[in-house]
C-alpha cells in the first residue's frame, strides 16, 4: 500500500511538473522520474532529514520527514491534545497555565533550533505562542513540550523564538505595542502611551529559559528577527514596520513611509548596561511552566517584576538600519556579514553590511535618531540591493554555498540571488502564495544546502478539494544544481508557517526509549501490581493502578459514590519501545490518557450515573488488546457497598 | 516463517510438556530442523548471553534480588503454579537452561521470531513476551529466584 501510495504520489506530482515548468520541451516523464526518485524512500528506508514545522492555530508542531515529506508525529505545545491526554493530566495541565488561567491554544508560527557555534545541534527545539505571548521548548529526546515561558506585557509574540549562536538567549518582541505596563487609555493616544517590548530569555546549560531583560522601544509593529553569528554575534536584528505609528487600518496607514526600520540590538551592551544598574524594575506578572525532571509532573509558578532597559539610558544598544519597506523577515548569511531585510512592500531587497554598519556607527553616520536610538544613513550601512525580486519579497535563507533564496509571496515564487553580486540567478513558481522558505540549517553558520522548502499559503487546485478549506501545504525543491528543481509536494497541519530541519542523524540516536519503572517519581506511581490499591480520601478516590499487556489491574472496581472525583493513576509497566498502553473510561469529560512505557499519567473522573461503567485500552497493544478492560461500579450517595477492587492472585 | 519438521514438533512437546528430570533435550535436533540455529541456540536461545551459563549452589542473596526484580517488572503476566499471561515459571528452570531463560528475558522478539519453543509458546499464549528492559546481571539474578521455586 506504501509503495502504491508512493507511486500514485510520483504520478501525480508529474502532471503538474510538467504542465507548470512552462513547456521548455523537457520530456515530462523522464523529469517525474527524476524528481520522485529523489523523494523516494523505499519502504523500511529512513529520511535523511527531520523537518519540525510549525502547526499554525493548531498550536501544535508537526514533525515531517525530508525528503519523503511524510507526517511523523504531532507534538502538542499550547493547545489541549486529547489524544495524548495532553492539557488534560495532572502531569500535563500545568504547562498551559499563564497569567490569565489556563489558556487551552495558541497560534505557533516559528520553530527553532538550539545551536552550539552558530549550528543546530539537535537538543531542543523552541517556538512561539503568538497570541498570549509564550515561548515553549520541546526536548528532542523525548519529542515532548518540556517549558513554557509566558512573556509579560507583550502583545503578539511573532518575533520569536529568535535563537543566537551558542544558545545564550531567545527573543520575544511585541507585534502589537500596546501601554506598557497596561493602562485604561484612549486608542487615540497611540504615539503617546504604546510602546514595544524586545524580550530577551536566557537559557542555561539544561535549556531553562529565565526572563533576562526587557528593552522598551518606539510603539511600531516589531516582526521577525535572526541573531547575528560569527563577527556579528553579539547582535539581535528585529524588523519593525508601522513606524507610522497607525491604530486604525494598518493596511493603508503604516504604508506610507518609504522605508521603516531594522532594529540592531547589541544585546551584550545590554548585558553591561543592565550589570551597571542602568535598567529598572517595572511591575509584570507571568507564568512559568516546566516537565520536572524527577517527576515527569508539569509545574507552575507565577512571577512578577520585569527588568526593563530604555535605549536613551544605554547609550550603543541599538541602531536603526532604515529598510524599505515594511520590512518582513531580517535574515542573516551563513558568514555573519550580511543583514537582509524583506521589504514586503518594497522593489529591491535591501541587504546591510555588518561591516558597514560598525563603520558607520563609528563614523556617527546619523540620519536623526527615535526616543535615543540612532538611525543610521541607509547608504552607510547598505551592501547591496537585489533588483527585480519580484513583488512581495518576505524570508531569506542560505545554501552556505555563495547563494541566497528569497520567498515572494505575491508573485509566488523563490528568487536564488548570489551573495557575490546581489543578482538574482534563478527563479522557481511556488503553488501558491509562499510565506517562509526552510533550507535545512539555512539560518545557521553551516546550512546543509541539499533541499529548500516552501511553505505556502494557499493550495487553490493543488489537492482534492475538502470543503470550505483547502488543505495547507509545502513544497519541496533540490537545489544541488544551478537550478531549482521541484521535486515534491506535500499537505501540512495548521498553516505551516516557519520551519527547521536538521539531519536525521543529530537527533535518532538520542532518542528516549522508556522511563526505567524503578526511577518513576510520579507521586502516584505503582511499580508493580502486587502495590494496586484503591483509597477514599473525602470525596476523592484515588485508584492506582497497572497496565500491562494485556490487563489492567485492578479491573475490577466497586464503592464509588456519586458525588465522588475518582482519580485513575495508571503505571504503564511495559519497559519496551513503543509500548504505550491507553485508558479510556466512558462518560469522562475529558481525555483519554495515553501512556507511555514507565511512565504514570491520571485520569480524573467524575461519574455522573449510577451503573457498572466499563473502561479499556485505546491503544491496540497486542493480540488480546480487545481483552483489555475492567469495569467500576458506581451506587447512590450513602450506599453501604464498601470501596473494593481485586489484587493479582 | 520457516516451516519446522517433526523433529522439531516434538522438541517443542518436550520443551513444553514439562520434563522434569534434565535440561532440555533440544540438542538432539538437527541443523537442518532448527530453521539454521545452531545446537547451542536450541539449547540455550538467542540472544546477548552466547555462553553456556554455570550455576552452582543456590545463592539465596541472589534470588532475593532477583525476587524484587521479579515482582516489578514480570509478575504482572508470570505466576509459579498456573497459566496467566505467560506460562507458569515455578518449575521453568527444570525445563530451560539458565541462557535461555536469560536469553528470552533479555531478547524476546527475536527469541519468538525465530526460537521453535519460544514460536510455539507464543502460538500458545497469544500475546507477545515483553522485553522489560533488564540487564544481564538482573536476568541473571531473576534465573537464581526461579531456581529457588522448584518444588
Amino acid at each position: 500500500m506504501h509503495t502504491a501510495n508512493l507511486r500514485l504520489l510520483a504520478l501525480l506530482l508529474a502532471l503538474p511538473a510538467a504542465g507548470c515548468s512552462g513547456g521548455v520541451g523537457a520530456p515530462a516523464g523522464s523529469a517525474a522520474a527524476d524528481a520522485a526518485a529523489k523523494v523516494y524512500i523505499a519502504p523500511g528506508q529512513k529520511d535523511e532529514f527531520y523537518a519540525f514545522m510549525s502547526g499554525g492555530f493548531s498550536g501544535n508542531v508537526t514533525v515531517y520527514g525530508l525528503p519523503s515529506g511524510r507526517l511523523l508525529a504531532q507534538i502538542p505545545v499550547f493547545s489541549q491534545y486529547p489524544e495524548k491526554g495532553y492539557g488534560y493530566t495532572d502531569q500535563t495541565r500545568a504547562l498551559l497555565q499563564t497569567s490569565y488561567g489556563m489558556v487551552p491554544w495558541d497560534d505557533t508560527h516559528h520553530p527553532e533550533l538550539s545551536m552550539t557555534d552558530g549550528v543546530p545541534d539537535g537538543r531542543w527545539l523552541f517556538i512561539n505562542g503568538n497570541n498570549t505571548p509564550r515561548i515553549a521548548r520541546l526536548d528532542l529526546r523525548s519529542f515532548e513540550t518540556a517549558e513554557i515561558l509566558e512573556i509579560p506585557n507583550s502583545a503578539g509574540n511573532h518575533a520569536s523564538p529568535f535563537i543566537t549562536q551558542n544558545s545564550e538567549y531567545i527573543v520575544g518582541a511585541t507585534r502589537f505595542s500596546v501601554p506598557t505596563p497596561q493602562a485604561d487609555v484612549s486608542i487615540g493616544t497611540y504615539k503617546a502611551n504604546f510602546t514595544g517590548l524586545l524580550s530577551f530569555v536566557k537559557l542555561d546549560s539544561l535549556g531553562h529559559m529565565s526572563l533576562a531583560f526587557q528593552i522598551r522601544v518606539p510603539g511600531y509593529n516589531y516582526d521577525l528577527a535572526h541573531a547575528g553569528k560569527g563577527p556579528s554575534h553579539g547582535w539581535m536584528f528585529f524588523t519593525s514596520y508601522n513606524s507610522e505609528q497607525a491604530s486604525t487600518l494598518l493596511e493603508k496607514n503604516a504604508s506610507q513611509n518609504d522605508k521603516d526600520f531594522i532594529a540592531a540590538v547589541n544585546w551584550k551592551r545590554a548585558e553591561e548596561c543592565v550589570a551597571q544598574g542602568k535598567a529598572k524594575a517595572e511591575p509584570a506578572r507571568y507564568a512559568h511552566n516546566w516537565v520536572d525532571h524527577e517527576s515527569l509532573v508539569a509545574k507552575s509558578e507565577m512571577l512578577s517584576g520585569s527588568t526593563v532597559l530604555r535605549p536613551d539610558a544605554c547609550e550603543g544598544l541599538i541602531y536603526y538600519l532604515p529598510t524599505p519597506k515594511s520590512p518582513h523577515g531580517a535574515d542573516v548569511d551563513p558568514t555573519g556579514e550580511y543583514i537582509v531585510g524583506g521589504g514586503k512592500l518594497a522593489t529591491v531587497i535591501p541587504v546591510h553590511s555588518f561591516t558597514k554598519m560598525q563603520k558607520a556607527i563609528a563614523d556617527k553616520a546619523f540620519d536623526g535618531e527615535v526616543d535615543g536610538i540612532p538611525i543610521l544613513k541607509y547608504d552607510a550601512v547598505m551592501a547591496g540591493e537585489v533588483q527585480n525580486p519580484g513583488l512581495g519579497p518576505l524570508h531569506t535563507e542560505f545554501d552556505g554555498k555563495g547563494f541566497a533564496y528569497t520567498s515572494v509571496f505575491l508573485s509566488s515564487e523563490i528568487v536564488k540571488w548570489s551573495l557575490q553580486n546581489f543578482t538574482v540567478v534563478d527563479r522557481i513558481p511556488t503553488y501558491y502564495s509562499i510565506g517562509h522558505l526552510m533550507i535545512p540549517g539555512g539560518d545557521s553558520r553551516k546550512p546543509w544546502g541539499k533541499y529548500v522548502v516552501a511553505l505556502n499559503k494557499i493550495t487553490k487546485d493543488r489537492y482534492l478539494p475538502t470543503g470550505p478549506e483547502l488543505t495547507q501545504s509545502a513544497q519541496l525543491y533540490s537545489i544541488d544544481g544551478d537550478k531549482m528543481q521541484l521535486l515534491l509536494d506535500f499537505p501540512t497541519t495548521g498553516e505551516p508557517h516557519y520551519a527547521q530541519a536538521i539531519p536525521a542523524s543529530l537527533i535518532l540516536d538520542r532518542q528516549i526509549r522508556t522511563v526505567n519503572l524503578a526511577e518513576n517519581k510520579d507521586p502516584y506511581v505503582t511499580r508493580s501490581e502486587k502495590d494496586v490499591k484503591a483509597a477514599r480520601e473525602g470525596r476523592v478516590v484515588h485508584v492506582w493502578m497497572t497496565a500491562i499487556r494485556s490487563h489492567f489491574m485492578p479491573d475490577n472496581i466497586e464503592g464509588i459514590q456519586l458525588g465522588d472525583t475518582v482519580q485513575f493513576h495508571v503505571t504503564n509497566l511495559e519497559q519496551d519501545w513503543d509500548v504505550p498502553h491507553g485508558f479510556a473510561m466512558l462518560g469522562a469529560r475529558t481525555s483519554e490518557l495515553l501512556i507511555m512505557p514507565g511512565m504514570t499519567r491520571t485520569l480524573t473522573w467524575v461519574p455522573e450515573r449510577v451503573g457498572v461503567h466499563p473502561f479499556y485500552c485505546t491503544d491496540f497493544c497486542s493480540a488480546l488488546h480487545q481483552e483489555m478492560q475492567g469495569y467500576i461500579r458506581v451506587s447512590v450517595p450513602g450506599s453501604t457497598v464498601a470501596l473494593t477492587w481485586n489484587k493479582p492472585s | 516463517m520457516r516451516g519446522f519438521g517433526m523433529a522439531a514438533v516434538l522438541l517443542v512437546v518436550l520443551g513444553c510438556g514439562g520434563d522434569k528430570s534434565a535440561p532440555p533435550p533440544a540438542a538432539a535436533a538437527s541443523g537442518a530442523e532448527t530453521g539454521g540455529l545452531t545446537p547451542f541456540e536450541m539449547e540455550n536461545g538467542i540472544g546477548p548471553v552466547k555462553e553456556v551459563v554455570v550455576v552452582g549452589p543456590l545463592n539465596h542473596e541472589m534470588a532475593e534480588a532477583g525476587e524484587k526484580i521479579f515482582q516489578g517488572k514480570c509478575s504482572a503476566c508470570h505466576k509459579m503454579g498456573e497459566k496467566y499471561v505467560g506460562p507458569a515459571l515455578g518449575q521453568v528452570t527444570t525445563r530451560r537452561t539458565p541462557a535461555y531463560i536469560m536469553n528470552m528475558i533479555l531478547n524476546p522478539q527475536e527469541m519468538v521470531e525465530r526460537h521453535p519453543i519460544a514460536k510455539q509458546l507464543l502460538a500458545e499464549h497469544m500475546t507477545f513476551m515483553a522485553n522489560q528492559g533488564l540487564t544481564q546481571d538482573e536476568a541473571r539474578q531473576v534465573v537464581e529466584y526461579l531456581r529457588e521455586q522448584v518444588k
